[in-house]
């Protein structure tokens, strides 16, 4: 398999504090990786470093061979990678087909078109539609954001991700704060979506993480701790003693 | 047509635009004179409510762009006669637009409270300029002797020194303006616009490179500010460093959150509001401008959407009561 993103040597310091402390990974393509570790590991500042909203202090990120480092969060998104954010971050006061809309509208080539009404345009219609369907959220298309409980408003977050049609998919925790039964419906989801996607993932929810990741990589602040499959991870002593724990114990068979 | 009609607000609406488009034939030329400086305020606050209310940019120096499209028309006009509209006009847009780029290029990577700082600077420094330039009649101002012709050859098409013309002419312009505001803002450009007021940096993750549209929307709101100076100086006849002060800027804001923001229309209604209450609070006391004030802080506070806010309130009131009428005399 080929490496659709890599990072080599990515720092980034908030004052004397590395968040992310010379980091070097490769996510291969099609692949679901997730990135587990405790509270303060660094890895929500890792998702930022990749989408462009934090500039890294030191070191490169190349997607596809080419380096991006540098690059502004929209020029990435742009270039097909994707994100939903841990808090969740939509347009409180816009319905959820408003919400993809505006998502799915990014991908036309540019959006200084200022005569022709924007519900004509069927092609972002159609792919805002799909998108509140894979997210599972149909029912609720014209539903005011602000007014649906947390968990829709995470699934719409995960939506309008899917409707800019990105190639790489960054998810931080996107389980977080959900009921059983959204959580489930979200697994599904991402199952489906690995099929044809690139997945870097950060989860809390262990059975969710060894339920969909291929492969594991564990940061402690700030460093990576170990990278591997679910089975060499579950293998490892130093994760054992630095992370999983007791957790460990009931996870192995 | 027939849902047009059933909404209260467009029934209010409509009628406003009836009794302006009335007002000529019964109202006396004063007052006729007094309605046109309001309609040409209601064009430069829908401009500033396209920032304020709909990209999320409270600009304080808007009157910057007014002021000095009036200047330019009076820099082109003759002492001798009449320029062609053909050529002042886009002459007194083109400055306005290309001010707004310079001045936007600057201003709209901040947002906030530096925005507000940078955006009155800028129209200070223009102020100070015109203010200063003897040539232009400093803070005394400079006269623009022949309102702009409009003629194909020798063939007059409009004369806009016809108070009657002259008002229809604002008047038509008041409505296209709003038309186009409309247009835009049901665009794909008008649907980034909202993203940006609501949430810019998810806007920007969306992959929109948000700088860009918030600088189209400014030149577009000066373009449109610039039209109104345009209007201002022909029906004036005189342009003076005030039309572009601070003073002018705090009240085209005023106007917009008096009438409401975001709402377009609420920027003409609140127009007439603002100069029919000051005209009153005048008569009242010499003190008006404490109870302008007053009145304004109690807008803000009770009225947080305004007049158009008031109005959306009863004409949905009122749908519910005839809905409820209607209810009962079903069987």
């Amino acid at each position: 398999m080929t490496s659709i993103l890599q990072i080599k040597d990515l720092s980034k310091n908030f004052g004397g504090l590395a968040a992310v402390d010379a980091v070097t990974l490769n996510f291969e393509e099609g692949r679901v990786h997730a990135i587990i570790g405790p509270n303060g590991a660094g890895k929500t500042t890792l998702i930022n470093l990749l989408s462009g909203d934090h500039k890294p202090s030191a070191g490169r990120i190349l997607f596809k061979g080419k380096d991006i480092t540098t690059k502004p969060p929209e020029a990435i998104s742009q270039l097909g990678i994707g994100r939903s954010y841990q808090k969740t971050n939509i347009f409180p006061s816009l319905s959820c087909l408003q919400n993809c809309w505006l998502a799915a509208q990014s991908r036309l080539r540019s959006s200084m078109r200022f005569f022709r009404p924007a519900e004509a345009y069927d092609d972002v219609r159609s792919r805002a539609e799909l998108a509140l369907e894979m997210c599972g959220l149909t029912g609720r298309r014209d539903t005011i954001a602000s007014e649906m409980s947390y968990g829709e408003q995470r699934q719409l977050e995960i939506g309008m991700m899917l409707a800019t049609e990105p190639e790489v998919l960054l998810l931080d925790e996107p389980l977080a704060g959900m009921g059983t039964e959204e959580a489930t419906q979200v697994i599904s989801l991402l199952r489906t979506l690995a099929q044809s996607h690139t997945l870097i993932l950060i989860e809390h929810d262990m059975d969710a993480v060894f339920a969909v990741a291929e492969m594991l990589t564990v940061m402690v602040n700030g460093q990576v701790l170990e990278t591997g499959t679910p089975d060499q991870i579950r293998a490892s002593k130093a994760v054992r003693e630095a992370y999983l724990g007791e957790d460990m114990e009931e996870m192995t068979p | 047509m027939s849902r047009v009609f059933a909404n209260p607000t467009n029934l209010f609406l409509l009628t406003a635009l009836a009794m302006l488009a009335a007002f000529p034939w019964f109202g006396e030329s004063f007052y006729v004179g007094l309605v046109v400086r309001i309609m040409i305020l209601g064009i430069l606050a829908m401009s500033l409510d396209l920032l304020i209310g709909y990209t999320g940019l409270v600009s304080f120096g808007h009157a910057a762009f007014f002021g000095l499209a009036g200047y330019l028309l009076a820099i082109v006009t003759p002492e001798t006669g009449p320029v062609s509209i053909w050529y002042a006009l886009p002459v007194c847009l083109g400055g306005a637009a290309l001010a707004a780029l310079v001045i936007g290029w600057f201003s709209v990577r901040t947002s906030g409270i530096y925005f507000i700082m940078i955006t009155l600077a800028f129209a200070q420094m223009l102020y100070y300029f015109f203010n200063e330039n003897m040539e232009l009649g400093g803070s005394d101002g400079i006269f623009i002797f022949y309102k702009p012709s409009v003629a194909i050859g020798d063939f007059q098409i409009l004369d806009l020194g016809d108070h009657t013309t002259f008002y229809y002419f604002v008047l038509v312009s008041l409505i296209l303006v709003y038309a186009l505001l409309r247009v835009i803002l049901n665009a794909p450009f008008g649907q980034v616009l909202r993203g940006i007021k609501i949430n810019e940096a998810r806007t920007q993750a969306l992959g929109f490179s948000t700088f860009r549209y918030k600088l189209a929307s400014f030149v577009i709101a000066g373009t449109i500010g610039g039209y109104a100076g345009f209007l201002e100086a022909t029906h004036n006849g005189i342009m003076s460093p005030d039309f572009l002060g601070w003073h002018k800027s705090g009240s085209i804001m005023m106007i917009v959150i008096l009438g409401g923001i975001g709402t377009l229309w609420g920027a003409v209604v609140g127009a007439f509001a603002m100069v029919f209450l000051q005209d009153w609070f005048q008569e009242l006391t010499t003190h008006w401008l404490l109870l302008m004030g007053g009145f304004v802080i109690f807008v803000v506070l009770f009225l947080p959407r305004g007049i158009a806010g008031l109005v959306e309130s009863f004409s949905a009131f009122l749908t519910r009561a005839v809905s409820r009428a209607s209810d009962k005399d079903a069987p």
